[in-house]
């Protein structure tokens, strides 16, 4: 623990103070509140079992697996093309950037790469997953928080990027629109210009997120200096995103990993925080919304014409082989380690979630911090309860 | 008014001021609920609110009524039975014992008590003890701590509350009501009498801080932890449900309708308009019109100050609960305490 | 130029919306009322032409939750040219799609070699009853009616698609 800020500080001070207080056994009798399985503070069914004094942590352990569906087995027993629109489930809200890295682990075996064109649309498409993804994390916050007004205008304003995947791929929540190779389809006429004007919409919307959330003080009052993660700390416990970057780590796979995607045909930037606080976490993914609605511009401007699929067999047999591909999803560093023996579907696919590993942390980082808290930390997070128990 | 009351029998008159007293909290709370919390709350998020019941969905709040009154009313196992059954309606006689001071018109009032201020703190303080043994009776753990902290914070809050009811009486020299509105619209600001002397100029601080506080009296964002939905479930009110939730909800916007009431009676100048206008000089002078033209003015002032307490529950998230204290005890109450001395300096200067 | 404290501005942007809201509209849609057209793409139905199926079974076998259901017989057709063997056709008795368990993937759609699904963007057809939810053959090619010509493709587009 090198240089400590004084926040930090003063979150250990409190930690060790909870510590202490549980070795000691102080005359207060404890209390075990059980937050979820059903709990509006955790969207989904996450449960936080958390041992309090007063109305402060003393201990807390997430128990997931509520919503364990078995995604890692199932693909065994599905082909390649039917994979794709399973883990479209996994992270439901930026759906389309969870076939991606797994259709990129796929090519990599099968030696293909998407045409250009294909691969501008992907990163596009992906963007905007992101940026659905992210605009309700936004609005969620506040919600947390005890303001109702900026879900409902993050809902509004995720509509218009909703409608824009829709319409290019046919699905709203589901796109299934990656294929081995390229996409299913091209891009419908007209798209482009609608994006351009949804872009500007959200910026907008992030301008009013600003106002509206960041700007103000009793939010500022309620996440700064709280949920304090320290740089070495969450680097120990594999936080990745958003989270990994409020605190101070410069750390973003889209521009460190090189893949045949487009992020490097745009200059965008990296942000990071070094508060590692929850301020700094919504405040990253603020920046990010706005870098993604950027990404997106810069590249509608430029996608070179040409086929959107490259020459694959009809019946998609991937060669023996392992590949690791992760990519930076909406909530973190997410990859897939697809096995295959030769057959229509992978042998095994492991999936490294993003949510799974950033709520590892809750124990060491819930310890000390009181009940209220409890939701601001866990909302500032952010995690998906598909992306956690998959 | 006076005259007409005079002619009726004593239960008779009873029997109207009750009539009277339900309306004068009914009323207000369903207004409230349709125009701010249905309708200004779903404009402020680019919505509609309801629509389908009544035109504009204005007919909504009588069919969520009907669903809740057909809901089954469940008490929990192991909840304490006969209070967790009583608390509601114990929040709810507070709002009505409170609109009991409140003058609507010059005889339009349903007592006229000379400690009227007083005796509204008092009886305002007694919601609190329904909401704690709400939480403490439903045998849950969220209730026990949104119980917890409610009583907490309204105990916090009533503090500077009175403080700042104090910076009133102070220069109005009467804890009546009726006097205070009274002293408000017959006074004068440096020799102009046309706007008379609405307190809530000279007493800027005060009103400020008796704002405040009934937002958190009222426990609306951003005071809200009691309730606080993504934490505490619902806190206080998690296992209430049908039509006793029904009379907590009732009581929330009632109470939040009375307080106004208040607000602008001690700030506003309540029912009355500067007596200059007419050239009334006392009370006494107050044509009888002024009887029905009274609650509508004083309706209007209402709406405005319940416009201003949900707008800002509309935006803003809320605090923590050791952040509120700590802005209570050591923001508001020595802010109060200096404005009292100022005014009372000030009152014995001039 | 001095801070507008962030309290403040929370509340302009609140007014701001309340404004907007009051004079340009709100942004939701009353939904039995008007409606709102999907997109040509959208995934609501799958629509069946029968006269192209062959029922060859891949959507079937396709699907990932095994929601469409086939059964066929086969029949002598009379022969399409004047002269010729009577031809063997396939013809469907049962064409089941289950929505409650279909997820809208789309992969029926697109195995099918001889072009007999096809999504429809309709959406209302929600039922009360979950069996309900079963279409068969005679439904699905009620769909067929909604069917959309797809869209024009974006500038840049490989013109030979299937
Ligand atoms: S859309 Fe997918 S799930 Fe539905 S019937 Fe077709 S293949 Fe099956
Ligand atoms: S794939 Fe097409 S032709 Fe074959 S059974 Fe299905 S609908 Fe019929």
């Amino acid at each position: 623990m090198t240089m400590l800020g004084d926040r930090q500080q003063l979150s250990y001070i409190a930690s060790q103070a909870a510590d202490a207080r549980l070795n000691l056994e102080l005359e207060t009798e404890g209390m075990t509140l059980n937050i979820g399985p059903q709990h509006p503070a955790t969207h989904g069914t996450l449960r936080i079992i958390a041992r309090l004094d007063g109305e402060q942590v003393v201990w807390a352990e997430p128990a997931c697996g509520y919503m364990h569906r078995g995604y890692e087995k199932l693909t065994e027993v599905r082909t390649y093309p039917q994979v794709t629109t399973l883990v479209n489930r996994i992270d439901w809200l930026g759906s389309f950037a969870n076939e991606v890295p797994f259709i990129l682990a796929a090519e990599k075996l099968m030696g293909v790469e998407a045409p250009t064109r294909a691969q501008y649309i992907r990163t596009i498409l992906f963007e905007l997953s992101r940026i659905a993804n992210v605009s309700l994390f936004l609005g969620d916050l506040g919600v947390q928080l005890g303001a109702i007004t900026p879900v409902f205008l993050a809902f509004r304003d995720r509509e218009y990027v909703l409608n824009l995947i829709e319409s290019a791929t046919g699905g709203r929540f589901h796109p299934n629109f990656d294929r081995i190779g390229g996409l299913k389809d091209d891009l419908p006429a007209g798209w482009i210009d609608e994006t351009r004007a949804v872009m500007k919409k959200l910026r907008g919307f992030c301008d009013q997120i600003e106002d509206l959330l960041f700007g103000n003080e009793i939010f500022q009052s309620r996440t700064r200096g709280i949920g304090v993660i320290p740089r070495d700390v969450a680097l120990q416990y594999g936080l990745s995103g958003a989270n990994l970057r409020a605190s101070g780590v410069d750390w973003d796979l889209r521009r460190d990993h090189q893949l045949p995607m487009a992020w490097n045909k745009a200059d965008w930037k990296v942000w990071t925080h070094p508060d590692g606080d929850s301020f700094a976490r919504c405040w990253i993914r603020l920046q990010e919304t706005r870098e993604s609605t950027k990404i997106v511009d810069q590249l509608l401007g430029s996608i070179p014409a040409g086929p959107v699929m490259a020459k694959v067999p009809k019946i998609i047999k991937v060669p023996e082989g392992e590949a690791w591909v992760s990519t930076e999803n909406p909530l973190g560093e997410m990859g897939y380690y697809v096995v295959s023996r030769g057959d229509l579907g992978p042998f095994r696919v492991k999936i490294r979630s993003a949510s799974f590993n950033n709520i590892s942390i809750t124990p060491w980082l819930l310890r000390g911090v009181y009940v209220p808290d409890i939701v601001t930390i866990l909302a500032s997070l952010y995690f998906i309860l598909g992306d956690i128990d998959r | 008014m006076t005259v007409i009351l005079a002619e009726i029998p004593y239960w008779g008159q009873s029997l109207l001021r009750v009539l009277g007293g339900l309306v004068a909290v009914l009323l207000p709370a369903g207004t409230i609920v349709y125009v701010f919390l249905f309708k200004m709350m779903s404009f402020m998020q680019s919505r509609l609110g309801p629509m389908e019941a009544g035109p504009y969905g204005s007919m909504q709040l009588f069919a969520e009524v009907g669903k809740w009154l057909q809901k089954e009313d469940i008490v929990p196992d192991r909840a304490d039975a006969r209070i967790f059954k009583m608390a509601p309606i114990i929040v709810l006689v507070s709002t009505f014992l409170l609109v009991a001071v409140v003058p609507f018109g010059p005889d339009a009032w349903f007592t006229d008590f000379e400690t009227g201020i007083f005796y509204a703190l008092a009886v305002s303080s007694i919601s609190v003890l329904g909401i704690l043994i709400a939480g403490w009776s439903s045998a849950n753990k969220y209730s026990l701590l949104g119980g917890l902290r409610a009583a907490g914070q309204l105990i916090a809050y009533e503090l500077p509350m009175v403080l700042a009811v104090i910076g009133v009486v102070i220069q109005a020299g009467t804890m009546n009501l009726q006097k205070i509105v009274v002293a408000q619209n017959s006074g004068s600001m440096f020799g102009i009498d046309a706007v008379g002397h609405p307190y809530v100029i000279s007493q800027f601080i005060g009103f400020i801080i008796f704002m405040i506080a009934i937002q958190a009296e009222l426990t609306q964002a951003p005071f809200d932890m009691p309730i606080a939905e993504s934490e505490l479930v619902s806190g206080y009110m998690t296992e209430y449900s049908g039509f006793r939730f029904l009379i907590f909800f009732i009581g929330e916007f009632a109470t939040a309708g009375v307080f106004a009431m208040i607000a602008s009676v001690l700030f506003l100048g309540g029912w009355g308009v500067p007596f200059a206008w007419f050239g009334w000089t006392s009370i006494d002078d107050i044509d009888n019109w002024m009887n029905f033209a009274g609650p509508l003015i004083m309706f209007t002032k209402m709406m405005l100050l319940v416009f201003i307490i949900m707008w800002i529950r509309f935006s803003y998230p809320r605090l923590r609960e050791d952040q509120l204290q700590r802005f209570a005890w050591k923001g508001l109450i020595p802010v109060a305490l200096g404005n009292i001395a100022v005014t009372s300096i000030l009152k014995v200067v001039f | 130029m001095p801070k507008v404290p962030g309290l403040v501005k929370g509340l302009g942007v609140t007014l701001g919306t309340l404004f907007n809201t009051a004079t340009k509209g709100a942004n939701t849609v009353q939904y039995p009322h008007e409606k709102e057209t999907p997109p040509i793409r959208s995934r609501g139905v799958i629509a069946l032409h029968q006269d192209n199926c062959t029922s060859c079974m891949l959507c079937s076998r396709s699907c990932p939750d095994w929601c469409i259901y086939i059964e066929a017989h086969k029949e002598l057709a009379p022969p399409r040219r004047e002269g010729g063997k009577p031809r063997q056709v396939n013809l469907l008795d049962r064409f089941d799609i289950d929505y409650a368990l279909c997820m809208y993937c789309g992969i029926c759609v697109e195995v099918c070699p001889f072009d007999a699904l096809f999504w429809s963007p309709e959406y209302e057809y929600s039922e009360p009853n979950i069996a309900d939810l079963l279409h068969d053959k005679t439904k699905l090619s009620e769909w067929m009616e909604t069917v959309p010509e797809a869209p024009a493709l974006e500038a840049g587009a490989d013109k030979k698609k299937k």
